[in-house]
């Protein structure tokens, strides 16, 4: 028997048409896009297709999407490209304490260089609350940037409320959508937001390619100095092979949208409730999909499982044939509490239990039963050799988020 | 080089290019003037200081009329007139 994937936030597999769409442009397809001859213009035209589909994905147009290697690059040339570009305005940007540590660390990186910056609090459910952004935001507010969707915890950010704060202040508004794009409908003018970033293998596409989106006519200083290509914001010959399937993806994404979101929050649901039925002292992280459905990502079940270590559970899973996360790749690889668990008040013990099983479309019910069935099996035997065996107090409570302080 | 200042340049159509190194205010240029009807003025932002002789050589070289540039606090706004007309 295979393993059972439930690991969608760290990759998702490529799909078969978007890899039928790659191969001629690792083949015969193999011209540069700069040059003037028929092979050329024929990997030009190959990347503008691309670029549209993209574009059609979030609600843009095509010239305001520039082609990065991945989401982390988008991120970075979002935090720096933008708060470099705008020091007029001032020298303070803003951003969660829910971001991925592709835009956590280059805000450190521009605290060095003599920027001010803000950290916004979150609420048990990993929830921006818009008037924290309004305490904090100041005339010297430059860039804010709040991530979409938690893929750690699902938590949907009130995006739409966030970006019409910084746009009253006249300041910019990036939001970070590698983990909600697949999942959620993302539209550029309705959620008001000026950059986006995306990253194709979070929804079906190859490694190798991002885009960042920027709103027509904002000023950004690139990261890759060079040549003219992405009209001179992103130096370097096009990863043609990669960037084609992006746009296939996008293209794919856009078509089965509705038809995903149903059946991964389906799936989701019965995750959910089957965990949280059938083992003891376990917590739903993030929004319930009971009272917040509308705040959590489909697809998404996070869970903290009390007097035990998220690593141990995660090869205990993988003896099982079940492959899932514990946390964010980051923090589980260091071996350290996550700090968006962290800051949503859950304690460092409770943390280090984390597990989330990200859910995609490969994925069927029996999968999702079979993991129902074989989860409180192998907590119920780590708990037995767990040094907090005896547990660290009763707990009676089944709230879905237990801040212990 | 007959690099020349002026003030109160009205333009037809403007492009931003400011932080967009060498070549780009060339390319942008070129493809600007070619969405222009002659007699408009083209305005281009850039803070690339290369584009003091490339823009005033660009156009004699091709026929255009470059009118001057404005200074601005971190770049400079170059004119040209599209010939024709």
């Amino acid at each position: 028997m295979g393993a059972r994937y439930f690991d969608y936030m760290a990759t998702n597999p490529l799909r078969p048409e978007v890899l039928e769409a790659m191969l001629p442009f690792f083949k015969e397809r193999y011209g540069n896009p700069l040059s003037l001859y028929e092979l050329g213009q024929n990997a030009r035209a190959a990347i503008e297709e691309a670029r549209w589909k993209v574009a059609q994905l979030i609600g843009a147009r095509p010239q305001e999407i520039i082609f990065t290697s991945s989401g982390a690059e988008a991120n970075n040339f979002a935090l720096k490209g933008l708060a470099n570009a705008h020091t007029k305005k001032g020298k303070h940007i803003i951003v969660s304490k829910m971001e991925h540590h592709s835009i956590l660390n280059p805000a450190r990186a521009l605290e060095k260089e003599g920027f001010a910056v803000t950290y916004l609090s979150v609420d048990k459910h990993g929830l921006v609350d818009p008037s924290a952004l309004e305490k904090a935001i100041t005339p010297e507010t430059s860039l804010v940037s709040v991530i979409h969707a938690s893929p750690e915890v699902g938590t949907i950010e009130p995006v739409k409320e966030l970006a019409a704060i910084a746009k009253k202040n006249g300041s910019l508004f990036h939001t970070d959508c590698v983990a909600s794009a697949g999942y959620l409908p993302l539209d550029v003018e309705d959620l008001g937001v000026d950059a986006l970033s995306l990253s194709a293998h979070e929804f079906y596409g190859p490694k190798g390619a991002g885009a960042l989106y920027l709103r027509g006519g904002t000023r950004i200083i690139p990261l890759i100095y060079g040549g003219i290509q992405e009209s001179g914001r992103r130096a370097g010959t096009e990863n043609i092979p990669a960037i084609v399937g992006m746009g296939k993806a996008a293209e794919l994404t856009k078509a089965e949208l509705p038809e995903r979101a149903r059946k991964l929050t389906e799936m989701r649901d019965r995750l959910i409730k089957g965990v949280l039925e059938k083992t003891e002292n376990v917590y739903l992280t993030g929004p319930s999909p009971e009272s917040g459905a509308e705040r959590r990502l489909p697809g998404l079940a996070s869970f903290c499982v009390e007097f035990i270590e998220g690593e141990a559970m995660l090869l205990m899973l993988i003896a099982k044939g079940i492959y899932a996360a514990s946390g964010s790749a980051c923090s589980s690889k260091a071996l350290k509490a996550s700090p968006v668990l962290l800051t949503m008040g859950i304690s460092a013990q409770l943390a280090q239990g984390s597990i989330v099983f990200s859910l995609g479309m490969e994925n069927t019910m029996e999968d999702v039963e079979y993991a129902i069935g074989e989860f409180p099996a192998a907590v119920k035997r780590l708990r037995e050799i767990s040094p907090y065996a005896g547990g660290w107090g009763k707990v009676k409570e089944t709230d879905p988020c237990i801040p212990k302080n | 080089m007959n690099l020349k200042f002026v003030e109160g340049i009205k333009a037809d159509v403007t492009a931003d290019i400011v932080y967009m190194m060498c070549p780009m205010h060339l390319l942008k240029l070129e493809e600007m003037m070619k969405t222009l009807e002659g007699g408009q003025v083209l305005q281009i932002m850039t803070d690339y200081d290369g584009a003091l002789t490339d823009i005033p050589d660009w156009c004699e070289k091709t026929g255009n009329e470059f009118l001057g540039i404005e200074e601005a606090p971190d770049f400079y706004k170059f004119f040209v007139r599209k010939k024709g007309r």
